[in-house]
């Protein structure tokens, strides 16, 4: 399973990168986004940083961007990408062949991981030489990096192989989920300030994750002292593990009880 | 299972859908090596039979087994050995032939050789083209090529060459024959009389899910449906007459207008029993 999985991954990916649509959409899309916003923002300060320099709009919405690539990679292509493999009947054409559904999850995590990964470091490097921001020098920010994408990744990449069965036709695959994915970015701080928003909707984007993976790549690229910005005044890394591990858990579920090669009697 | 065992064996299958029985207590055995044509009119059962038999489906009622084992609870070991081309695909096919052919070659235990297979459905100009950009009949002969990538004991066919041009068609009858010499064992759906003729060694004629004949391709129908025919032009008018010895018969006609002896085709004979059948049912 192991084995034809990671045949599945080199696979995925050589298509994925063969879709242009998909390339510019989930994958260059935070790169476009970050650009905008530093361009129209550069006037803009974002707040001072400890020796008193100001916090750049490409600074800001940098860790934005990154969460945003989280959930655009992972939930919103995985769960267009499935439903649109069910409806064009790829996914019925392996029900009929010995390949594991293990190795076919595999396959879309894996990558999922490895376009991510590449998307992160050209937003991380155009962001540092374009635009100028400054990179985090501690390591152990960068080991929250780690940990906070890869653990985003891959429960992002969960859930939408789990929403993967909302749309009744792959044709309606984008029109069901981006929806969906365009809501959450707005109310999870990603393109408005996340504490600019009134406290109801803060506790209610509170519920689903980006909002913790944002939270975790703040925490990563901002400066010193602006946690007193976030709820609670914290980072509150532990409340990022918490709830994406909550999500992974509701994803690993959802999946396991809705995911069929083929429904048989439809 | 010993290899005296039928690979297919069916027994009084049934599928219904609400109200509606789809296939409604069909028995028939395949045995290993044989190439067996499940022939009837759209909508008489033929996929429904096929996509059970595959596992696609749960039957509603009846025995079924395939390699020994129920199609409705067959694991990765059985799938390995079964071959299906489905009736439709419609992939995006972002990758080429070879690419595909590569990948899902992986998935089996012991594989044909991609070379091999390109060639035997006969795509080696075209190996690295994408298969979205292929035409409808060479991506039809990419999905035969899927279909028996994994070195099947079992083929499964459903209308297997569906928008071929007659070229395209003979060389995928050679094709067929020439996985018949090697041992497998082939469930065919078809449209083509002329295929099924071709090809099978018995074939089933369904029609409104009931199985209504079951033969030998040189028997179905019985010996009276396939009593020559003597047809004959005499004053305008188009003239027939069935008998066992048409040659006698045109030595006493003599020199006639546009006359000719047919035997019945499988088509004929196919035509007769469903239009039969059909007016049974009107009747009933």
């Amino acid at each position: 399973m192991i084995t034809t999985g990671f045949s599945r991954v080199a696979y995925e990916v050589k298509t994925y990168f063969r879709q242009t649509d998909t390339v510019f959409f989930t994958f260059l899309f935070p790169l476009i986004m970050l650009t905008i916003f530093s361009v129209a923002f550069s006037e803009q300060s974002f707040g001072v940083d400890a020796d008193g320099n100001d916090v750049s709009a490409a600074q800001f919405y940098l860790p934005a961007m990154l969460a945003a690539g989280l959930l655009l990679s992972g939930l919103q292509n995985l769960a267009i990408d499935i439903a649109g493999e069910k409806s064009d009947g790829t996914l019925k054409r392996f029900a009929g062949t010995p390949l594991p559904v293990g190795s076919y999850f595999i396959g879309k995590i894996g990558a999922v991981l490895a376009t991510g990964t590449l998307q992160a470091a050209i937003l991380i490097t155009v962001a540092a030489l374009v635009f100028r921001v400054p990179l985090p020098t501690d390591p152990e920010r960068w080991l929250t990096f780690l940990w906070v994408f890869v653990f985003g990744v891959i429960t992002s990449a969960v859930l939408g192989i789990a929403l993967s069965g909302l749309p009744r036709s792959g044709k309606s695959a984008t029109a069901v989920i981006i929806p969906i994915v365009l809501v959450l970015q707005f109310i999870s701080g990603v393109y408005l300030q996340f504490t600019s928003l009134p406290e109801w909707l803060q506790n209610f984007a509170s519920i689903f994750p980006l909002k913790w993976m944002a939270q975790g790549t703040r925490s990563v690229f901002l400066p010193e002292g602006f946690e007193v910005l976030e709820q609670g005044e914290s980072w509150n890394l532990a409340g990022v593990a918490i709830a994406l591990g909550i999500w992974l858990v509701v994803g690993l579920i959802i999946t396991r009880l809705t995911f069929r090669w083929i429904r048989k009697d439809s | 299972m010993t290899t005296t065992d039928p690979v297919v064996r069916v027994r009084d299958l049934r599928k219904s859908y609400g109200g509606f029985t789809a296939v409604d207590g069909i028995s028939f055995d395949i045995e290993r090596g044989e190439t067996f044509a499940l022939l009837g009119p759209n909508g008489a059962g033929k996929s429904t039979t096929i996509e059970i038999l595959e596992g696609y489906r749960d039957r509603t009622s009846g025995e079924a087994s395939v390699l020994g084992t129920d199609p409705g609870k067959g694991g990765l070991d059985w799938k390995a050995k079964l071959g299906i081309v489905l009736q439709s695909t419609g992939e995006s096919g972002n990758v080429t032939v070879r690419e595909q052919l590569t990948h899902f070659a992986g998935f089996y235990p012991n594989p044909r050789s991609v070379d091999e297979t390109i060639a035997a459905v006969g795509l080696e100009s075209k190996q690295k083209t994408l298969i979205r950009k292929l035409s409808g009949g060479q991506q039809r002969r990419v999905d035969v090529a899927l279909g028996i990538i994994g070195n099947p004991e079992l083929l499964f066919l459903d209308e297997p060459t569906t928008g071929f041009d007659p070229e395209a068609r003979r060389q995928f009858w050679e094709l067929i024959r020439s996985l018949k010499k090697s041992g497998t064992t082939i469930l065919l759906t078809t449209h083509y009389l002329d295929e099924a003729a071709q090809l099978g060694d018995r074939a089933g004629i369904i029609a409104g899910g009931r199985l209504i004949d079951i033969g030998r391709i040189d028997e179905i129908g019985g010996a009276d449906a396939r009593i020559p025919v003597v047809r004959w032009r005499e004053k305008g008018q188009l003239k027939e007459e069935r008998t066992t010895t048409p040659a006698a018969l045109v030595a006493k006609l003599g020199e006639k207008d546009a006359l000719e002896i047919i035997r019945p085709s499988l088509e004929d004979i196919y035509i007769d029993l469903v239009g039969r059948h059909a007016a049974e049912e009107a009747t009933a």
